[in-house]
């Protein structure tokens, strides 16, 4: 099927202080996957908002079928063929599949014919699916099962998905995929947002580029290089960040028989964890999210403690050491949520210097503080590492989030660690920003520190990490040289797919 | 419409500009509250914030200011400590009561002798009094995770029943043909906590309370505790990821309020109360909770709040004498005070921008 399904035209939609589309013009085709790419800010989401009805653009039309398109709310978006599929799930996790479907819609029909129709509806598309399955015990994939069927079950004609394999294993991803395309062999299109290139390239059509709120070019995925895509998100030449490729020392990490319960409700424990980290390796530690990386690194950072013996830094025991006496040792962490945990929002960045400098930087003497010392070690890291901010007595939040990263990581790296943990040290990052945090990872263990990336992003981990291990609830799977391992091993490693069955249509 | 829009960093004009906006908001609207009840606003306000401090008795008012502000100042330093932390200690009133009955009882026990000693030992028992009755909803919190909040505000009431059997029993002046109350301590030199200065009001406890604020400045500012404190109250997860010990902190922030609310009700029963009796404690240790808001839980903040609080205490004393207005109309006006100043408070962090009605 050919033809124009929906013809966006000169989209304008400003907010105070910054326009977030600025007269975006693009057109989807019956049948098509389209992506929408762009960095965070760049757009998206207020472009995707305006087609769903959630937001109202200030000037510009759209057109669907040909007719005037222009929904006051989602509900007359999805009357015209629009769905969503959202990045964050809004299931009930006490209630079954059936129960969760019938809350979103308008007039739910009796649930033996509702469950009935989502089993046909999930057979056909190979998405199958226990209607009256409990959500609370489905996996992540499962989830997003539930809320692409809720999809579905409107006979879209357009479906737009936000980042949806950021829960996936590159398994889950293949069975969504041919799901996708199944769709789109009906005619149905896809707006697809994402980050993830070697996705876009394997699934897409066509591409929208966006870059401040301005679509800056169109592109055929498949004929271009993820890099000429970067660049195109990113607006400059990129570093490709590159290894030294040091020579690996002495093990310096030695974590054994590492079991921990979560400190949370809905955390995952920790396993029987076995690691040895070498001076001057780069290990890369994969994992669906929550699968046990936010404890890991409590464990590592001293916020929980664990056997004595457990964790063995340069042949000494730290398990029971609090963070401080740990970062004395030489062991540095650097979390994944950047305010609120790695940085104090309110504080200034001096203040949040002091947060993890104290200890090595010697920033202190007797419990006093030195503002000037501690001021000095905050400008070096916003000199050293580029974070774009008019001084270090403003506040954390005030900061981007690439920059802010910047500043948090940077913030661990000028301490000269021996063993450095950093947690997803790129998510929701920039290009740019992402590309130099990565060069400064590979910098400092090219000088001889450990360092252990723990990241969702595999091609992240492909990129830095000398080895790669996955964290799969709870458990650590064996350490393997990242060389020659394939998209498949790595999945498998990761759990697979979950036991998901893809139904052979 | 109007929406409230974060700022990307608090603004520094509005954090100082906040309390006096406040102020003036209490004014107009204490003023129609007392002209509801038909009295003349302007009068009422002159009364409660002009004539303490420069009306015809001001010569009187004006050393009542530091005796109100002493006490108010000195527990609503430890409680900021607390509150910056997250840690909410409701029950300073109890410790305040227990300071004084620890510190008169020590003064007590050793009438008539005169010595040097005497006083400088009922302020370390009030402070400890303080501390150990502190010390109860810190413990239970570190060792049960109870709440303080609860906890600390029960054992006011059980503080007061002590003091009313103190007053009953133990510490009944043998001499008080039966009146329930302990021996003055004004009439026992060694015990009783005179004016440094005479006429001035300024009390060994008023001295405290301004080297508290200084103490407690440089603990915020320039010390490492003092950061752990403040880090805890920001962002309790970065406090630990720095290696904040949560326990310690309890202890101290718990502890050092109670001690200061402890010396407190010691300065107060050897000073201007003179006595242990049933209504000794007159809700200086709840008041302080307000004063410590009012003053941002900033240390010299606190300083000029707990002055301010004082004054609306005296002004509010004098209009009620002078003019006739119900105690209760003078409460609900120092209420106001506080209400908008958590109001106008989001302006620091937020601010005001017209949007045009957008179709959802």
């Amino acid at each position: 099927m050919t033809g124009t399904l929906l013809k966006i035209e000169g989209l304008t939609k400003a907010y105070p202080g910054v326009v977030a589309n600025d007269s975006v013009s693009f057109e989807i085709k019956y049948g098509e996957v389209h992506a929408l790419l762009g960095e965070n800010g760049a757009g998206k989401s207020t472009l995707v908002k305006m087609i769903y009805g959630l937001v109202k653009p200030d000037s510009g039309t759209m057109l669907m079928n040909g007719a005037p398109f222009a929904p006051p709310e989602p509900r007359a978006a999805r009357a015209s063929g629009v769905a969503m599929v959202f990045q964050h799930f809004s299931l009930f996790d006490a209630l079954n599949v059936a129960e969760n479907i019938a809350l979103g819609m308008e007039q739910p029909p009796a649930m033996r014919d509702l469950a009935e129709k989502i089993r046909t509806v999930s057979e056909d598309y190979g998405l199958p699916l226990d209607p009256y399955k409990t959500v609370g015990d489905l996996s992540a994939g499962e989830r997003q099962r539930v809320e692409i069927i809720r999809c579905l079950l409107q006979d879209p004609k357009l479906l737009i998905m936000d980042e949806p394999t950021s829960v996936l294993t590159p398994q889950e991803v293949e069975i969504l995929f041919e799901t996708l395309r199944k769709l789109t062999a009906e005619g149905v299109a896809i707006l697809y947002i994402s980050h993830k290139l070697e996705e876009i390239r394997a699934l897409c059509d066509a591409a929208t580029i966006l870059r401040l709120g301005k679509n800056v070019g169109t592109c055929i995925p498949a004929e271009t290089s993820a890099r000429d895509m970067a660049e195109l998100m990113v607006g400059t030449e990129l570093q490709t960040p590159k290894s030294a490729g040091a020579t690996l020392g002495d093990v310096v990490l030695d974590i054994s028989g590492l079991s921990m319960p979560s400190p949370s409700a809905f955390g995952t424990p920790l396993r029987n964890i076995h690691l040895r980290l070498r001076s001057g390796e780069v290990l890369g530690i994969g994992g669906v999210a929550g699968n046990g990386q936010d404890e890991l690194l409590l464990a590592l950072s001293g916020e929980m403690r664990t056997a004595h013996d457990a964790v063995k830094l340069k042949g000494e025991p730290v398990g029971q050491l609090a963070p401080n006496a740990r970062r004395m040792r030489g062991l540095l962490t650097a979390p994944e949520e950047r305010l609120g945990h790695a940085a104090a929002p309110n504080m200034s960045l001096t203040e949040n210097a002091l947060l993890t400098g104290n200890t090595r930087r010697g920033l202190s003497s007797r419990g006093f503080l030195k503002w000037a010392k501690a001021r000095s070690f905050a400008e070096e890291i916003i000199e050293k590492f580029d974070v774009r901010t008019p001084g270090p007595d403003n506040a954390a939040r005030s900061l981007s989030g690439g920059n802010l990263q910047k500043f948090v990581i940077g913030r661990e790296v000028l301490q000269d660690p021996d063993v450095l943990i950093v947690n997803q040290p790129t998510w929701g990052v920039d290009a740019s920003a992402a590309a130099s945090i990565r060069q400064a990872i590979l910098d400092l263990a090219a000088g001889g520190t450990a360092v252990i990336v723990i990241s969702q992003d595999l091609d992240e981990l492909m990129e830095v990490a000398d080895n790669f291990a996955a964290l799969n609830e709870g458990r650590l799977t064996e350490t393997r040289p990242t060389q020659g391992l394939t998209i498949d091993e790595i999945g498998l490693m990761m759990g697979g797919a979950h036991g998901m069955e893809v139904a052979h249509v | 419409m109007f929406k409230l829009e974060k700022r990307p960093q608090p603004s520094k004009a509005f954090a100082y500009l906040t309390p006096i906006l406040a102020i003036i908001a209490t004014m107009i609207a204490g003023g129609l509250l007392f002209m509801a009840l038909g009295k003349n606003p302007f009068e009422a306000i002159r009364t409660i914030f002009w004539d303490p401090l420069f009306g015809e008795f001001a010569f009187y008012y004006r050393p009542q200011l530091l005796v109100k502000g002493g006490p108010l100042i000195l527990i609503a330093i430890g409680l900021s400590l607390g509150f910056r932390a997250g840690i909410w200690n409701i029950g300073a009133e109890g410790q305040y009561i227990i300071g004084a009955i620890c510190g008169a009882g020590v003064g007590l026990a050793f009438y008539p002798m005169e010595a040097w000693y005497i006083f400088p030992l009922m302020i370390a028992t009030g402070a400890f009094g303080g501390w150990a009755w502190a010390m109860i909803p810190a413990l239970l919190k570190v060792k049960f995770q109870t709440n303080e909040i609860l906890v600390s505000l029960m054992l006011v009431y059980v503080a007061e029943q002590l003091l009313a059997s103190m007053s009953l029993g133990l510490l009944k002046n043998p001499d008080g043909h039966g009146f329930p109350g302990s021996r003055n301590l004004k009439d026992y030199p060694s015990a009783f906590n005179d004016e440094i200065i005479t006429g001035s009001g300024m009390h060994w406890g008023v001295l405290t309370a301004f080297i508290a604020v200084i103490f407690a400045y440089i603990l915020l500012n320039r010390h490492m505790l003092g950061f752990s404190i403040r880090l805890t109250g920001e962002a309790p997860r970065a406090a630990k990821f720095s290696s904040v010990n949560p326990t310690r902190l309890i202890l101290f922030c718990l502890g050092m309020s109670g001690a200061l609310a402890g010396l407190a009700g010691m300065f107060e029963v050897s000073g201007p109360a003179g006595q242990i009796s049933i209504d000794f404690n007159t809700g200086y240790g709840f008041t302080a909770i307000i004063v410590a808001f009012l003053g941002r839980l900033h240390p010299v903040g606190i300083l000029f709040a707990g002055l301010l609080m004082a004054l609306t205490y005296i002004g509010g004393e004098i209009a009620q004498a002078n003019l006739g207005l119900p105690a209760a109309a003078i409460q609900l006006f120092q209420g106001m005070l506080l209400f908008f100043l958590l109001a106008v408070d989001l302006l620091t962090n937020y601010s005001i921008k017209r949007v045009k009605t957008e179709a959802v």
